[in-house]
């Protein structure tokens, strides 16, 4: 089959590779009908994220038809069109009974390394290096599905892969960013980031309650895209100081609460930050850039919440714990609990009340992988989502 | 129990139940430990150096040659002849009454969270035949009876080891103990205690290990150059039987594709 394999810094083929095959009682293999680029998987091409290998096949958003089941699958049967959490969860450990199914104690093989460097280990992730589990992802024909009796869900007949596809990660990561905030009525929510997650995650904020949402970025036509299509006021940061806007705009409060959709490799607010923050990231000072968390943060409203749905992966210079904790702050992040929120929302999109195609962009052939990354990397032609069609 | 070395490995290269294995067990001469750990680290350094020696110079020097040899021999085995021939031992030596003597062999205690019933998680334990399957350096286990029982597993260098072992403590959804019979390859003993985790958080279970290698103190050193690490084995063994009785299988991603590496 074919797959979008991992090169190196930059670097992504498509490669002709052995077609994958059962290895476990409770697992599927899927014909790849639709899959995307998500903005993480940039750190992954960026070489941001630790233990990637040449070889490596990317991808873990993606939805399919069963083409082979294991034993233990009874959920699903062969020719279902089932989507897949982008995270693999075993449904019976501690973590998933509790319902914090990103957290599951059983699905990394390689949460030994895990555990050296953060203590635990969470679930493993499908094509998101050897540190989440090794995983083969779905950027590819065929894709192997473990835990696939806990994970695959039917997709009805009525909803188009296009509508569908995104509940396997952005559309959930987007909503559990604006459920951590645990919106009241008229609360005011700050968005940082208008890519997918960001816009995911202020078409939610308006879903749960929010009584005015703004986005934060430096690319115009993704601030157009929050306007237009997430009915969001906007702060082109390029343009106006972040901190004394949204101070002027709340009247001297702060936002309620405040949303990092951007993650581990932001640009900072001054060239000099940027540049620091570069720079030590270059030499090993720091393996992640926090211009964009320490903004949260500092923007944040005394007793607020800050919400990050950005990946981080390492270790951040001048975390500004003080003014989080003068202000009382309540900090929530981690990978999303895609399993927790994948029936309601299948049942908002069955409703109507989102359609999460809105942020589709570009629609590509798998063998566009190559450009396609460089192109969204690059933030050129309006690149908001791609999606990659096997 | 240096000549075990001899002896396991004659019964790794033709089989346990060869007539080269019982021809060893029965030829060999005794050859007991008794040389000291310490003096055998000491031995390994001189008797290196020495053969080195030995072998880098222009002319072999025999006499040097022969002597770094001997020590390393006594490195090895942890057995020296002229020790033996004078009667003396300076072995960390292992006692008869319990499997492995206070201060002896190497010692491994970790524990784990298991999300099932004690009562569950007691008798996938307890199903001893059933073991290899998350314990992944045995090989085998036979069980004879209530109390005794076979094992056989991988050790170094494709090498098999085999003891008997006898339960000694059996209370369900609490304690299994065990030990070896004099005559294994290997002095091992053992418990594991089950207990409910508070509030509903499933069961804890808690593996204390101590086992005698071949070769001794020295022997799990030099095991451990190649990956052998008891400690990783017992906890990589718990990490398999939590997944294997919560989830059913092993998660694993052993033969799954992949592109040019």
């Amino acid at each position: 089959m074919k797959a979008v394999c991992w090169r190196g810094r930059a670097s992504v083929e498509v490669e002709t590779v052995p077609d994958p095959r059962i290895l476990n009682p409770r697992d599927v293999i899927l014909r790849v009908t639709s899959t995307a680029i998500c903005g993480s998987d940039l750190h992954l091409y960026d070489n941001f994220i630790p233990t990637m290998m040449k070889g490596d096949i990317l991808g873990h958003e993606f939805m399919g038809e069963v083409v082979e089941a294991g034993p233990e699958v009874r959920n699903v049967k062969t020719g279902d069109r089932v989507l897949v959490p982008f995270h693999i969860s075993c449904g019976r450990c501690f973590s998933c009974s509790n319902q914090q199914w990103s957290l599951c104690d059983n699905t990394n093989p390689n949460a030994k390394l895990v555990e050296k460097i953060a203590g635990y280990s969470g679930a493993g992730i499908f094509g998101y290096s050897h540190l989440y589990g090794g995983y083969a992802g779905g950027q590819a024909e065929y894709v192997r599905v473990p835990m696939a009796d806990v994970g695959a869900l039917k997709v009805p007949e009525s909803l188009t892969d296009e509508q569908a596809l995104f509940l396997t990660d952005i559309f959930p990561t987007g909503y559990m960013a604006a459920d951590n905030c645990e919106i009241r009525p008229g609360d005011t929510v700050a968005v940082w980031g208008a890519g997918p997650v960001g816009l995911f995650a202020a078409k939610s904020a308006w879903l749960l309650g929010a009584g005015r949402v703004i986005v934060i970025d430096s690319v115009a036509g993704r601030l157009r895209k929050a306007e237009r299509d997430c009915k969001a006021e906007t702060i082109d940061r390029r343009e106006k100081d972040v901190l004394n806007t949204l101070d002027e705009m709340t009247a001297g409060r702060g936002p309620d609460s405040c949303i990092d959709a951007v993650g581990l490799e932001a640009h900072g607010a001054t060239v000099v930050d940027h540049v620091l923050d570069r720079g030590m990231q270059m030499v090993g000072m720091q393996s992640d850039r926090p211009p964009v968390l320490r903004e949260t943060i500092l923007a944040c409203r005394k007793g607020g919440v800050v919400s990050i749905p950005g990946v981080y992966g390492g270790l951040v210079d001048k975390f500004p714990i003080g003014s989080a904790f003068a202000k009382a702050l309540t900090l929530k992040m981690g990978q999303t609990h895609v399993h927790r929120y994948l029936r309601p929302l299948l049942a908002r999109v069955e409703k109507g009340e989102i359609d999460p195609s809105f942020v589709i962009s570009h629609r590509l052939r798998l063998a566009d992988a190559p450009s396609a990354y460089r192109n969204f990397r690059d933030r050129k032609d309006e690149y908001i989502k791609c999606v990659l069609k096997p | 129990m240096p000549g075990t070395l001899l002896k396991v490995a004659a019964k790794s290269a033709a089989g346990p139940d060869s007539g080269l294995a019982r021809a060893a067990d029965r030829y060999l001469p005794p050859t007991p430990t008794n040389v000291s750990d310490a003096e055998r680290v000491v031995s390994l350094g001189v008797g290196g150096a020495l053969l080195l020696n030995a072998l880098a110079g222009k002319h072999l020097n025999l006499l040097s040659g022969l002597a770094g040899g001997y020590l390393l021999y006594r490195a090895a085995t942890g057995h020296c002849p002229g020790y033996q021939a004078l009667g003396l031992s300076f072995a960390n030596g292992t006692g008869p009454a319990t499997a492995v003597a206070a201060g002896a062999g190497v010692k491994v205690e970790h524990g784990v969270t298991v999300n099932a019933p004690v009562e569950e998680v007691y008798r996938r334990w307890r199903d001893f035949e059933r073991l290899p399957d998350f314990m992944t350096h045995l090989q085998s286990v036979k069980v004879h009876d209530d109390k005794k029982s076979t094992w056989t597993a991988r050790a170094p260098a494709g090498m098999t080891v085999r003891w008997e072992a006898e339960v000694v403590t059996d209370t369900p959804n609490q304690v299994i103990a065990w030990r070896s019979l004099p005559g294994s390859d290997v002095d091992t003993a053992g418990s594991v205690h089950f207990r409910m985790a508070p509030a509903g958080r499933g069961t804890e279970v808690r593996v204390s290990l101590k086992f005698d290698p071949p070769g001794g103190k020295f022997g799990s050193f030099v095991a451990r150059l190649f990956g052998e690490n008891p400690d990783q084995q017992v906890r990589g063994d718990l990490r398999r039987f939590k997944q294997l009785v919560e989830t059913g299988e092993t998660p694993t991603v052993e033969g799954q594709s992949h592109g040019r590496r």
